[in-house]
C-alpha cells in the first residue's frame, strides 16, 4: 500500500494532488486502451482545480457525492490511489471490492458517498445526508459535485429546493466544462447555472474553475455559511475537459469541438497556474510519479474477485440472489 | 381483544418504531395532515424534524431519504399514489437497491417505501390504479404486500428494521380489513409466508387483498375441493420452502395475483413450481391481462382485475 496522500492545506499540497489526479487519469487512459480497465472511464484531465480546490475547503469529516467523472473528487477527498486503481482494474481489494469500478468509486470511511453513474443523482442524496447529519448534531457539510448537464435534470432542481427549504448544510459545486457529453452548454442551458440556484434563494457564484485557489475560496465561503446553519450554497466552476467525454470517444472519432477551442483551454492548464517554483515542482512531480508507480504495481498484483461471490453484498443479510440457472 | 384496522396497524407500526428508535423518520407528501392515513397524528406527536411534509418532488425526496440513511437515519417515505413509483424507479432501484453492491458492501440503505392504497380504488383511472409490486420483486428490491392488519403491522416493523430498502404495498382492497388482536402483533420476518387455510387438493397462492377473496372462494368450494390458501406476504424474497411443502401436500397450484400477467409475480411462482415440484395438473394463474391499463368506468376497471369467479374456474380446472 502506498501510504496516505497529504492533506491540501498548502499550495504545494494542492499542486501535488492536482498532479496526482492528472497522472492518475493519464494512466487510466493507458490502462483502458490496453484492456487493463474493463468498460471505459470518463477522464477529468483539465478539471483538477475544481476537485482539489473544493476538497481543500473541507474538513476530513465533511462528505462528498461525486459524478461519473469522479476520479479527481475521490482522490482529492483522500482515497488511496492504489485502491482506486485496483478498483478500476476490477480487483478484489479495490476501493469497492471490484463491484463499483470507475463510476461508483466510494470510500465511506473518508466521507466519499459514491461517484454516481446517473447524471444529477447525487444532489438529493447529498441534501438528505446533510440534513440528517445536522439533525444528528454533526457539524459537517456535504458537497454535491455535478456537471453542467445535470442542470437540466429535474431531480437536481428539486434538490436545490429541498436543500434550501430545510437549510441543509450542502454546497452544490457545478463543474461547468461546457459540454453535456457532446451538447454545448450554450445549446442545452436556458438562462444560467447560478440563476437556477438564485431562483431558490441559494447564494450562487461563478468562479474560474481553472484556478484552484479561486475555487477553494468560493467553496470555503459557501461551506462556512452552510456549517453555520445559513443553508446551502452554489458554486459554478467554469472548467474544461481536455479529453473526450469517455474513452470510447477516441474510437468513435467524434468531432464536436474545434482544436482551437481545446488548445485555448489547454493553454489555461490549471496545473501550470498552481505550479510552485521549478525546483519544488520537479520534486513533487517525481514524488507523484513514484506514488503512482507503486500504486499501479500494487493494484496489478491484486487478485481478481472470485466469480462465486458475484452476488455478495447485494443484501445486508438473509437472502442472496437466487441463481439464474438451476443449481 | 380489540379491533385493529389496516390503516391503524400501519399507523401504530410507524409510531411504535419512532418511539423505539430516534433514527426513524417519516417523509412524503401530506404526511403532516396524514391524508393517506398511516401518518395521522405523527407530526403532532413527534414534531416536524421527524415527520417531514415534502413538496411535490418525489424524485428528490426519495433520494433525500437515501442520503439521510447514509447519515444513520431510517427514513420511511410515503407515496400517495402507487403510480408515483414509476417516477422514482430510478431512485429506488438504481440508487437505493444497488448502493450496497456497488460500494462493495460499504453502505446500508435502510429506507422503507410505503405505498398505501396501491391497486385499484375504483374510478381513479389509468394513472392511479397500478399495483406494481412485481416490478420491484423483479428488480430485487425487498417487497412486501401484507393482506391483513396484523401482517401489515408486523411487516412494516420488519421493513423499518431491515438494513436494506424495502417497498411495502398496502393494497387499497385490503385497507378496509379489521383484525381481532390482543396486545401488539409480532414482527413478521421478510420472506416468511403464511398458510391462512390448510387444504389437501390445491394450493392457492394469493397476494394482498386477494387473500381474503381466495379464502371466500375456498370456503365456498369446500366439499367440492379442498383448497390451501398460502399468502407469501413478501413477493421478494419469497418463502419458497413454504410453497414447496404446500405443493408436496396438494400437487396442484393456482396463483391469484393482481399484477399484469406477463413477467408478473404469478409467472414467477408458476415457473418455480414447474422447476421444483411435481404437479398433478398444469398450474393456472389468475391475474390482470398482459399489459393491462385500468380503465375509468367501474365495470371496465373491475373487468381487468382478477375476480373470484375466475379463481373458482381455475380451481375447478386444475381438479379435472
Amino acid at each position: 500500500m502506498t501510504g496516505t496522500v497529504p492533506p491540501l492545506a498548502t499550495p504545494a499540497a494542492r499542486y501535488r494532488m492536482m498532479r496526482l489526479i492528472r497522472e492518475f487519469d493519464t494512466l487510466a487512459l493507458e490502462w483502458e486502451r490496453s484492456g487493463t480497465i474493463p468498460g471505459g472511464v470518463h477522464p477529468c484531465i483539465g478539471q483538477e482545480a475544481v476537485a482539489v480546490g473544493t476538497c481543500a475547503a473541507l474538513r476530513p469529516n465533511d462528505r462528498i457525492t461525486s459524478t461519473h467523472r469522479g476520479h479527481g473528487h475521490v482522490l482529492a477527498k483522500g482515497a488511496d490511489p492504489a485502491r482506486l486503481l485496483a478498483e478500476l482494474a476490477g480487483r478484489a481489494t479495490g476501493l469497492n471490492r471490484g463491484r463499483g469500478g470507475s463510476m461508483h468509486a466510494a470510500d465511506l470511511s473518508l466521507g466519499i458517498l459514491g461517484a454516481n453513474g446517473m447524471v444529477g443523482a447525487g444532489a438529493a442524496i447529498a441534501a438528505g445526508a446533510a440534513w440528517a447529519a445536522r439533525r444528528r448534531g454533526q457539524d459537517t457539510v456535504v458537497i454535491s459535485f455535478f456537471g453542467d448537464g445535470a442542470l437540466n435534470q429535474g431531480v437536481l432542481l428539486e434538490s436545490l429546493n429541498l436543500a434550501a427549504l430545510h437549510r441543509a448544510p450542502v454546497v452544490f459545486v457545478c463543474e461547468n466544462n461546457g459540454y453535456a457529453t457532446t451538447l454545448a452548454a450554450a445549446e442545452g442551458i436556458a438562462g444560467s447555472a447560478t440563476g437556477r440556484a438564485a431562483a431558490f434563494g441559494i447564494p450562487a457564484v461563478t468562479v474560474d474553475g481553472m484556478d484552484v485557489d479561486a475555487v477553494r475560496t468560493a467553496v470555503a465561503e459557501a461551506v462556512a455559511r452552510a456549517r453555520a446553519g445559513a443553508g446551502p450554497g452554489f458554486v459554478e466552476c467554469l472548467t474544461y475537459r481536455f479529453e473526450g467525454h469517455h474513452t470510447m470517444e477516441r474510437r468513435l472519432r467524434l468531432c464536436y469541438r474545434t482544436s482551437e477551442e481545446v488548445d485555448s483551454w489547454r493553454a489555461r492548464d490549471p496545473l501550470d497556474r498552481a505550479r510552485p517554483g521549478p525546483e519544488e515542482a520537479d520534486s513533487i512531480d517525481v514524488e507523484v510519479a513514484g506514488i503512482l508507480r507503486r500504486a499501479a504495481d500494487w493494484a496489478l498484483e491484486q487478485e481478481r474477485p472470485d466469480p462465486a461471490t458475484a452476488g455478495a453484498y447485494t443484501y445486508a443479510g438473509g437472502p442472496a440472489p437466487r441463481p439464474g440457472v438451476p443449481a | 381483544m380489540t379491533w385493529l384496522s389496516y390503516t391503524k396497524a400501519l399507523n401504530r407500526a410507524l409510531a411504535d418504531a419512532m418511539t423505539e428508535d430516534d433514527s426513524v423518520c417519516v417523509l412524503g407528501e401530506d404526511v403532516r395532515a396524514g391524508m393517506a392515513g398511516p401518518t395521522l397524528g405523527l407530526h403532532r406527536r413527534f414534531g416536524g424534524e421527524r415527520v417531514l411534509d415534502m413538496p411535490l418532488s418525489e424524485q428528490a425526496f426519495t433520494s433525500f431519504a437515501i442520503g439521510a440513511a447514509l447519515s444513520g437515519m431510517r427514513p420511511v417515505v410515503e407515496f400517495q399514489i402507487p403510480s408515483l413509483l414509476f417516477l422514482v424507479f430510478e431512485q429506488i432501484v438504481n440508487q437505493a437497491h444497488k448502493f450496497r453492491l456497488m460500494t462493495g458492501g460499504q453502505a446500508s440503505i435502510p429506507v422503507t417505501f410505503l405505498v398505501p392504497g396501491s391497486g385499484s380504488r375504483t374510478g381513479w383511472a389509468g394513472q392511479h390504479s397500478d399495483h406494481p409490486y412485481s416490478l420491484f420483486a423483479h428488480a430485487g428490491v425487498k417487497t412486501a404486500v401484507p393482506a391483513t392488519p396484523t401482517d401489515a403491522y408486523g411487516l412494516l416493523r420488519s421493513a423499518i428494521a431491515e438494513d436494506d430498502p424495502v417497498v411495502l404495498f398496502a393494497p387499497a382492497g385490503a385497507m378496509a380489513a379489521r383484525d381481532d388482536v390482543v396486545g401488539t402483533p409480532p414482527p413478521v420476518p421478510l420472506g416468511s409466508g403464511r398458510i391462512h387455510r390448510t387444504g389437501t387438493d390445491v394450493t392457492v397462492v394469493a397476494v394482498g387483498h386477494l387473500v381474503a377473496h381466495a379464502l371466500s372462494v375456498a370456503d365456498e368450494l369446500d366439499g367440492e375441493l379442498s383448497a390451501e390458501v398460502l399468502d407469501p406476504r413478501t413477493v421478494h424474497p419469497v418463502d419458497w420452502e413454504l410453497l414447496r411443502a404446500s405443493l408436496r401436500r396438494t400437487g396442484r397450484l393456482v396463483v391469484y395475483d393482481d399484477a399484469n400477467r406477463a413477467c408478473g409475480f404469478a409467472a414467477e411462482v408458476l415457473a418455480a413450481a414447474g422447476e421444483e415440484a411435481v404437479l398433478l395438473a398444469p398450474p393456472r394463474r389468475v391475474t390482470r391481462p398482459d399489459g393491462a391499463v385500468l380503465p375509468f368506468a367501474p365495470e371496465l376497471d373491475a373487468a381487468l382485475q382478477p375476480q373470484p369467479g375466475q379463481l373458482r374456474d381455475a380451481l375447478r380446472a386444475v381438479m379435472r
